[in-house]
C-alpha cells in the first residue's frame, strides 16, 4: 500500500479495477441477498418493533406504543407476583405452553437419539440389507406431515389398531390417544420419535464412519469385550456428534407446530398447546400482532441460548 | 496385526457372539415394523371401504380391493389443482434457490470484496433465528405488497433461505482457488468461471440442495395454510387437510389422498437418496 501511495496514476487505476471487481461480487449477491433482506431480515427486526407495540393489523394510525405491556401481559406479571411461581405454569397461557413444550423437549430428545443411535450401531455392524434398511428409517423423515400425523392420529383412535394391538398385550386402554389430556402429549411425541430418529440415524452413521479403526484393535488386543468397546470407544467418540445432534434437535423441538396442529390443535384444553401453537393463535386467529411478538421473541432468546451453546462447542471440538 | 484379525475372526465364532448378531437383527426388524406399520396401514386403509377402516380384529389387507377410491377422490376436491400448484411453486422455488444461492455463494467463496463479511453475518445471524418469529411480520409485509394468497408468496418465502447460500459456499470453498484464477488468465470473466468452472463442478452440491429444496416446498405445511386461502391456489398439503375437514369420517378416501401426496416425495427420495444422505452427513455435521 506504502509504495502504492508514491504513485498516484498506478493507484487510481488499481481503484477502479477494485471498484469494477467488487461490483461484479456485489451482483453475485444481489440476487439472493435483496430477496433475503426483504422477506427474512426485513420481517426479523420488524417483529422485535412489533414486541413493543398494541395493533390489530389495518392501518398503522391505529398501532400504538406500549414499551413493555405485551411482556407483562404474556407472562401475567401482577398476577403471578402475587400468587406464585406455581400460577404461572397452571394457569397462564404462556407458562403452559412453555411446560409443554419444555416437556415434550425433554421427552423427545432423547428418546430420538437412543432409538437413531442403537439403529447407527446395527447398521454400521455390515448387517445384511444395511441399504435397505437406511432407507427405510429415513423414509418417515421425508414423508409428508399431514399424511402421517392424520394416519397416526386414525391409528390412535378408540378402536384403532394401535389400540387393539395393545389389548393383545393385555393393556387395556379404551380412549382415543389424541382426545384424552393425559396420553395426547405422548401420541406427539411418538409421532416426532417415530419420524426423526432415522434424520438423526444417517448423522451417527456418517460420525460412526470417522472413528479410527485401530481404536478399536486397541482395545481388542487389551480384551475388551463388544460392550467395553462401546461404552470406552464408541461413545466417547461419538460425544460431539451427540452434543451436536442434542443441541440441534432442541432446537427443532421449541419450534414443533405441524405434528401438533394437524393431531390435536393443541387440545384437548390446553394439553398440548406449545410456543408456536400459541403465536399462531394470537396472530392468525386473536389477530394480537403485538402480543404475538412478544410471545415470539420469548422463542427467539431460547433458540438463541442453544444455538450459542453449539456455536461455542463446536469451536472448542473444532481447535482439538 | 495379523494376530488381531484372527483374535476378530475367533471372537465372531463364540456363541455368544451369534446370539448379538441375532438380537441386532430381532431390534433391526422390530424398528422396521415400527416404521412401516404406518404406511402399510395407510395403505391398506386406502383400498378398504369406510366401515372396514376400524373393523375388530384388525385387518391389514382389505377383503377386496376397493381401486374406485382413488377416482373417487378426484371428484370430491379439485386434487389435481393442488398437485399442480405445489409443483409449480415446487419448480419455482428450486429454480430460484439453486441459481440465486449458488451466484451468491461463488462471491462469498472466491472473491474478495468490501462488506464480504458483514453481508456473509447478516446470513449467519438469520440462520439462527426461527421462521416462526418473523412469520407475522413477513405476513403482514407480503399482505402489504398485495402477495397475499397467490402463489408467489409461497415462491418468495422460500426462495431465498440462508440454507442454500451456506451449503453452496461450503462447497465452493474446498474447490482450489488456483483453478479460478487460471481460468482468469485465460481471459474468462467472473461470470464465466461461475458457470463454466464452478457449476460444472458442483453437480452433488446442488443435487443436494434441488433435493432438500424441493421436498421442503413439496411438505412445507404452515406457509401455505398462512397465506393460501381460496382453493384455486391451494397446495397438496392444506388441501388434504381441507379433505380432512369436510371429509372427516371417510376415513379410506383420507387414507388414498393421503397416499397420493406422499407419491412424488418418494419417488424423488429414492431416485437420488444418494445425495440426501450426503447432504446430511455433511451439512449435518459441520453445521
Amino acid at each position: 500500500m506504502e509504495q502504492f501511495r508514491n504513485r498516484p496514476k498506478y493507484r487510481r487505476k488499481l481503484t477502479r479495477y477494485e471498484r469494477k471487481k467488487a461490483l461484479i461480487a456485489y451482483s453475485f449477491i444481489a440476487p439472493n441477498f435483496i430477496g433475503f433482506a426483504v422477506f427474512t431480515l426485513l420481517p426479523v427486526l420488524f417483529s422485535i418493533f412489533l414486541s413493543f407495540v398494541k395493533w390489530k393489523g389495518g392501518s398503522f394510525d391505529t398501532l400504538q406504543w406500549v414499551g413493555l405491556q405485551n411482556y407483562a401481559d404474556i407472562f401475567k406479571v401482577s398476577k403471578v407476583a402475587e400468587k406464585g411461581l406455581g400460577y404461572l405454569f397452571t394457569k397462564v397461557d404462556l407458562g403452559i405452553a412453555l411446560k409443554n413444550t419444555v416437556f415434550y423437549t425433554l421427552v423427545t430428545v432423547p428418546l430420538t437419539l437412543v432409538c437413531a443411535m442403537a439403529l447407527s450401531l446395527a447398521l454400521n455392524h455390515a448387517v445384511k440389507g444395511a441399504v435397505g434398511f437406511r432407507t427405510v428409517f429415513f423414509f418417515p423423515y421425508i414423508a409428508s406431515m399431514v399424511a402421517i400425523c392424520v394416519c397416526w392420529r386414525f391409528m390412535m383412535m378408540k378402536d384403532g389398531p394401535i389400540n387393539q394391538l395393545l389389548m393383545g398385550l393385555g393393556i387395556s386402554y379404551n380412549k382415543s390417544w389424541t382426545a384424552d389430556s393425559a396420553m395426547a402429549i405422548w401420541s406427539i411425541i411418538l409421532v416426532s420419535v417415530w419420524r426423526n430418529m432415522g434424520y438423526y440415524m444417517v448423522i451417527y452413521l456418517a460420525a460412526l464412519q470417522g472413528v479410527p479403526v485401530d481404536l478399536y484393535e486397541a482395545a481388542i488386543v487389551d480384551g475388551a469385550g463388544k460392550w467395553q468397546q462401546f461404552i470406552h470407544v464408541t461413545l466417547p467418540q461419538l460425544r460431539p456428534t451427540t452434543f451436536f445432534a442434542s443441541t440441534m434437535m432442541i432446537i427443532s423441538c421449541f419450534k414443533i407446530y405441524d405434528v401438533v396442529a394437524i393431531m390435536t390443535e393443541g387440545g384437548p384444553g390446553r394439553s398440548t398447546k406449545m410456543l408456536v401453537t400459541y403465536i399462531y393463535d394470537e396472530a392468525f386467529s386473536n389477530f394480537n400482532y403485538g402480543v404475538a411478538s412478544a410471545i415470539a421473541m420469548v422463542l427467539l432468546v431460547i433458540v438463541l441460548i442453544f444455538t450459542l451453546i453449539q456455536f461455542s462447542t463446536e469451536d472448542r471440538y473444532a481447535n482439538n | 496385526m495379523k494376530q488381531s484379525n484372527q483374535d476378530r475372526i475367533v471372537v465372531r465364532a463364540t456363541p455368544l457372539s451369534v446370539a448379538l448378531k441375532a438380537l441386532l437383527y430381532a431390534v433391526l426388524i422390530a424398528l422396521t415394523l415400527f416404521t412401516l406399520i404406518p404406511f402399510v396401514w395407510m395403505l391398506s386403509s386406502s383400498l378398504k371401504l369406510d366401515r372396514e377402516v376400524f373393523s375388530y380384529p384388525i385387518r391389514w389387507l382389505p377383503e377386496t380391493a376397493h381401486w374406485e377410491n382413488y377416482r373417487l377422490i378426484w371428484s370430491k376436491v379439485p386434487l389435481l389443482t393442488y398437485f399442480k400448484n405445489t409443483a409449480v411453486i415446487a419448480i419455482l422455488v428450486t429454480i430460484i434457490q439453486t441459481l440465486t444461492s449458488s451466484f451468491a455463494a461463488y462471491a462469498f467463496a472466491k472473491l474478495q470484496f468490501k462488506g464480504r463479511n458483514t453481508l456473509f453475518i447478516c446470513y449467519v445471524a438469520t440462520i439462527a433465528v426461527p421462521w416462526q418469529t418473523y412469520m407475522l411480520p413477513q405476513f403482514i409485509l407480503m399482505r402489504a405488497m398485495g402477495l397475499y394468497d397467490t402463489l408467489w408468496a409461497i415462491v418468495v418465502l422460500q426462495s431465498f433461505s440462508a440454507f442454500g447460500v451456506f451449503l453452496m459456499r461450503q462447497f465452493y470453498q474446498g474447490i482450489p482457488t488456483e483453478l479460478c484464477e487460471a481460468a482468469r488468465i485465460d481471459g474468462l470473466s467472473e461470470y464465466g468461471i461461475w458457470a463454466r468452472i464452478m457449476l460444472p463442478l458442483s453437480k452433488a452440491a446442488i443435487a443436494t440442495l434441488i433435493i432438500f429444496t424441493f421436498v421442503g416446498t413439496w411438505n412445507d405445511y404452515m406457509g401455505p395454510m398462512i397465506y393460501l386461502t381460496r382453493d384455486l391456489n391451494k397446495t397438496v398439503q392444506v388441501g388434504l387437510r381441507r379433505f380432512i375437514q369436510e371429509n372427516s369420517s371417510d376415513y379410506h378416501l383420507i387414507m388414498a389422498v393421503s397416499v397420493c401426496s406422499l407419491l412424488p416425495v418418494s419417488v424423488v427420495f429414492l431416485a437420488l437418496q444418494k445425495y440426501f444422505i450426503q447432504g446430511i452427513a455433511t451439512t449435518g455435521l459441520k453445521g
